[in-house]
């Protein structure tokens, strides 16, 4: 996508629907910031990943059908996460193998982009900053990382914003223990995963954590406030759009 | 849990997460490892042509394994090395038995090898009544307190320097006790030196197996590998079957991944190729070395075309180093020789699913393992591939054993009723906006228990995306 | 019932059928090129940083720093494979206040109670490998495998005009793939471990010293 669009799509992601929709919104309010104008296909629902992940692929693909269904323009999709992105840019093909829809998947891979990704490579933008100073940290979701490879990016724009301080994490690199249902089959590993992550977000002194994908977002988050350590979690889109706001 | 595995999988998690010694130790040791790696890989593009020349060479030698196989077998007769092949663990064990009794042999000092602790062939050869003593520190330390390896490379790291010197204070006798390391390492030193001297047969596994000079390469920093391929009259060296390289030169790239990878050194102390017993002339070097070949379950892990990259595996633990689950496990959770991501793809192939599925579960696929596998293989592909197997209950030839034991009604009906959710619109909408409304109401029963365990329920939003989608009027197509 | 080997390579051959073998092409890793001077100085480095003591001498010097590196030591002999150039030029030398030559001429068996009481052994090597730091050693009839390994101090003699850039470049230039000895070594530093909380020592069941001489 060298150009850049007057339209694209916004693959709002499931758990953002349920948990997080402002999130969802304050992603789509930055691309219209942009003079993009965004389109939200109501039949969207999940990318697939919870049954792709845990041995139900046949499921999985029922699900994506719909989504490649809902998102058949030519346009790009944008997806506030990159663990969603990065199921339907990397898996969405290889689901598809020797199916009536493979072209089609392949097509649809090649239009989606993580939020943070297409604001920076696409949209080249520029944030002014209007709040407060503060020191935050960054958590990268594995998949962001290790599939989109988009996390520099999210960091960048963060670091684009003037009065904010981001301390990093110690151990980034290291995933959460969401895993989806993992958090749920194996609760004892993502507890104790959780638990060290929460150390480490601790440990940086930030009033506020950052992270670009609601499933570590949920996760952290939530074993912070089982703990009473007051320390807020935000999605990355959101935050932006507060700071450029004030 | 469904299976009626052998292992306890979530019992031992649970025993090995409470074990603050252990995660102590484990944090310490992985932590390091992973920097060791890092600093001696600093040139990224440097090591992403390397993984790739590693993965190449792999690839090709599986695509010409029996061919590879007959080759080396020849090669290495030629050369004087007497090749036993095995297709069962039981078989693999029983030659080195029958070699053994052949020297009329009780003494056997072994270099560290995974197969042979595959086979158990420690226990089997002990049962016999013959002695086998680990020389290589790590594997003298374990073997010294009856446990078995909780790493590929660094076999005693769930251990530290205070439960190692109690150890050896109880276990060797006349050793006074001590924490200073230098000095365990001087009292292996010297408890060794003595076996290595008098002992009758040498043990050692295999690194790579070169087909086109018949070459066996064995890695190691110790010495203890040395000297239990060059002292001892009989020097029987154990593979599995999947170890073999093309040419020569396939060598040099491998090497400098598998140490790199291991433990961040650039080379180890010693590289030792060996390609055949003493020639008439030489004074030393043993008189008889012999080559098992182990198949268990190899052979069809080939099979698949996605499956059979397990088989590229150069063993080099990294990937245990950089998982977040082996991390905090240690290796004795896994309750099998091989833990952390490859085991968890190797093990359920080997024992089949139903007995080790659960190793492909435990796993969030954050992708950390592949991320640095030497020889790229994608393991988070094949753990998805292992649990859609664990469901999957038809035949086909490369199907995994075990396959569909974890086939049961009720996620059956839990998948489909997610998959209604998500293709019919009005259901979806339906059904957000139930949970919005029941909000933080949940019951703390269920799945949600161990969620809630250590955190607080999700919160719903009384409104979801697509409602606040709509009231802004956001174009639909 | 069919021997094992057939039974494996039935197996083998069976799942050869399936196919699907997808095999990129081989590549090869970024090259190393460096100077004569560059490749000593690295594998110096490279060696020290493991804990071997490096000496870089002048040919017709070596021999005087190896007798002074004895004397500092106090050893109780020093063995040695006889019938090489190496023990050519030791032999007629050797100097009653330096620890005793002993050659090694007998076969393991009647010579390993004397072996593993002699504190220091001595050997050429077949080259050196700057990239990793290494040395190349190929025991023979005369300089058999045990001198580099079982006294607790390794003394190799490694000439710099033998010093290839990688591995693989020794082994190619040599065409080592036409006829490997019984046993080829690297050998890169002293002995050592990392087995307990990852601390590394050196010496532990092989040589506790390793001094390199490079003859320039
Ligand atoms: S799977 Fe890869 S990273 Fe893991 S041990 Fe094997 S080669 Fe090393």
């Amino acid at each position: 996508m060298p150009d850049r669009p007057d339209k694209a799509y916004f693959f709002g992601t499931c758990l953002i629907d349920l948990c997080y929709p402002q999130a969802g919104l304050a992603g789509i309010e930055l691309l219209q910031r942009e003079g993009i104008n965004v389109i939200f296909p109501q039949g969207q629902s999940c990318c697939g990943q919870p049954a792709f992940n845990s041995g139900f692929p046949a499921e999985a693909r029922a699900v994506a059908r719909q989504q490649l269904k809902c998102f058949s323009k030519d346009y790009p999709i944008v997806v506030p996460s990159g663990s969603c992105a990065g199921m339907l840019k990397h898996h969405y093909p290889e689901l598809f193998v020797g199916e009536p829809e493979a072209e089609e998947a392949r097509r649809f891979a090649d239009r989606v982009y993580e939020l943070t990704e297409f604001l920076v490579k696409v949209l080249d933008i520029h944030l002014e900053d209007r709040g407060k100073p503060i020191k935050v940290t960054w958590h990268s979701s594995c998949h962001a990382l290790r599939e989109m490879g988009v996390v520099e990016h999210s960091k960048a724009l963060v670091r684009q914003l003037r009065n904010v301080e981001l301390i990093e994490l110690q151990k980034e690199h290291e995933c959460c223990g969401f895993g989806g249902t993992f958090a749920i089959k194996l609760p004892e590993i993502s507890a104790a995963m959780v638990g060290d992550k929460v150390a480490d977000v601790r440990q940086t002194g930030a009033e506020l954590l950052l992270a670009g994908d609601c499933g570590c977002l949920l996760n952290i988050s939530g074993a912070m406030e089982y703990q009473n350590i007051p320390i807020p979690a935000k999605h990355i889109a959101e935050f932006i759009l507060e700071r450029v706001n004030d | 849990m469904t299976e009626q595995a052998l292992v306890d999988f979530r019992a031992n998690f649970a025993k090995a997460l409470n074990d603050k010694q252990l995660r102590r130790n484990l944090t310490k040791a992985m932590d390091s490892l992973r920097l060791k790696r890092k600093a001696v890989f600093a040139d990224k593009e440097a090591l992403e042509r390397l993984r790739s020349v590693g993965n190449a060479i792999r690839r090709r030698s599986l695509s010409k394994l029996p061919e590879l196989l007959e080759k080396l077998e020849k090669k290495c007769t030629e050369n004087g090395i007497q090749v036993h092949w095995a297709e069962t663990k039981a078989e693999a064990n029983q030659v080195f038995l029958d070699i053994i009794r052949r020297h009329q042999a009780s003494r056997v000092i072994k270099g560290k090898s995974m197969v042979s602790e595959e086979t158990h062939l420690n226990h089997f050869l002990e049962e016999q009544g013959v002695e086998v003593l680990e020389t290589d520190l790590g594997e003298y330390i374990i073997q010294l307190d009856h446990e078995t390896p909780s790493h590929i490379i660094v076999p005693a790291i769930h251990k530290n320097r205070d439960q190692i010197a109690h150890l050896f204070h109880e276990k060797i006798p006349d050793t006074p006790y001590t924490e200073v390391i230098e000095e365990l390492n001087a009292i292996a030193r010297k408890t060794l030196r003595q076996k290595f001297f008098a002992g009758e047969i040498g043990v050692s596994g295999v690194n790579f197996a070169v087909a086109e000079t018949g070459t066996l390469c064995l890695v190691e920093n110790e010495g203890n590998g040395r000297m239990c391929t060059t002292v001892p009259p009989v020097h029987i060296a154990i593979m599995g079957l999947e170890k073999v390289v093309e040419k020569l030169e396939d060598v040099p790239p491998l090497l400098r991944l598998l140490t790199g990878s291991a433990t961040g050194q650039m080379i180890t102390t010693y590289f030792n190729m060996i390609t055949s017993p003493r020639k008439p002339g030489e004074k030393d070097g043993p008189r008889e070395v012999h080559l098992v070949i182990l198949d268990n379950g190899r052979s069809n892990i080939l099979a698949d075309p996605e499956l059979r990259q397990t088989l590229q595996c150069i063993r080099c633990g990294a990937c245990l180093n950089h998982c977040p689950v082996y991390t905090r496990l240690g290796g004795h959770a896994y309750g099998y020789v091989y833990p952390g991501p490859i085991g968890s793809i190797l093990t359920p192939q080997l024992e089949g699913l139903q007995n080790a599925g659960t190793m492909a579960f435990a796993s969030t696929l954050c992708g950390a393992c592949a991320e640095v596998c030497p020889v790229k293989i994608p393991l988070t592909d094949i753990l998805r591939l292992l649990r859609n197997k664990s469901y999957d209950t038809q035949d086909s030839p490369t199907a995994v054993e075990g396959h569909g034991y974890k086939k049961n009604v009720s996620e059956d009906l839990a998948w489909k009723g997610w998959t209604a959710m998500n293709t019919h619109p009005a259901f979806n909408t339906l059904s957000t906006r139930m949970l919005g409304l029941i909000g933080v109401h949940l019951p703390r029963v269920g799945p949600l228990k161990g969620w809630t365990s250590v955190r607080t329920a999700p919160k719903f939003a009384k409104k979801s995306l697509h409602q606040l989608a709509k009231e802004r009027g956001l174009s639909d197509e | 019932m069919s021997s094992a080997r057939e039974r494996v390579f039935a197996n083998l051959h069976a799942a050869m059928q399936r196919g699907g073998f997808k095999v990129p092409e081989t590549g090869t890793p970024l090259p190393l090129t460096l100077s004569r001077q560059e490749r000593i100085d690295r594998l110096k480095t490279l060696m020290e940083n493991m804990h071997t003591e490096v000496y870089v001498v002048k040919a017709d010097d070596w021999l005087n720093v190896l007798k002074e590196l004895l004397r500092q030591r106090s050893l109780n002999g020093l063995v040695y494979g006889p019938g090489t150039p190496l023990a050519a030029a030791l032999e007629p030398s050797w100097e009653n206040d330096l620890p005793p030559l002993i050659p090694y001429n007998e076969e393991i068996e009647q010579f390993k109670d004397r072996l593993f009481a002699i504190d220091a052994g001595i050997t050429t090597t077949r080259g050196g490998i700057a990239e990793t730091g290494a040395l190349i050693l190929w025991p023979d009839a005369r300089e058999p495998r045990l001198l580099s390994l079982v006294p607790a101090v390794h003394i190799a003699l490694l000439q710099a005009d033998t010093i290839y850039n990688t591995f693989a470049e020794a082994m190619n230039s040599e065409r080592w793939q036409e006829g490997m000895p019984t046993n080829a070594l690297l050998i890169s530093g002293p002995s050592k471990t990392a087995d307990i909380e990852l601390v590394l020592t050196f010496g532990v069941h092989g040589p506790k010293e390793l001094i390199v001489l490079i003859v320039d």
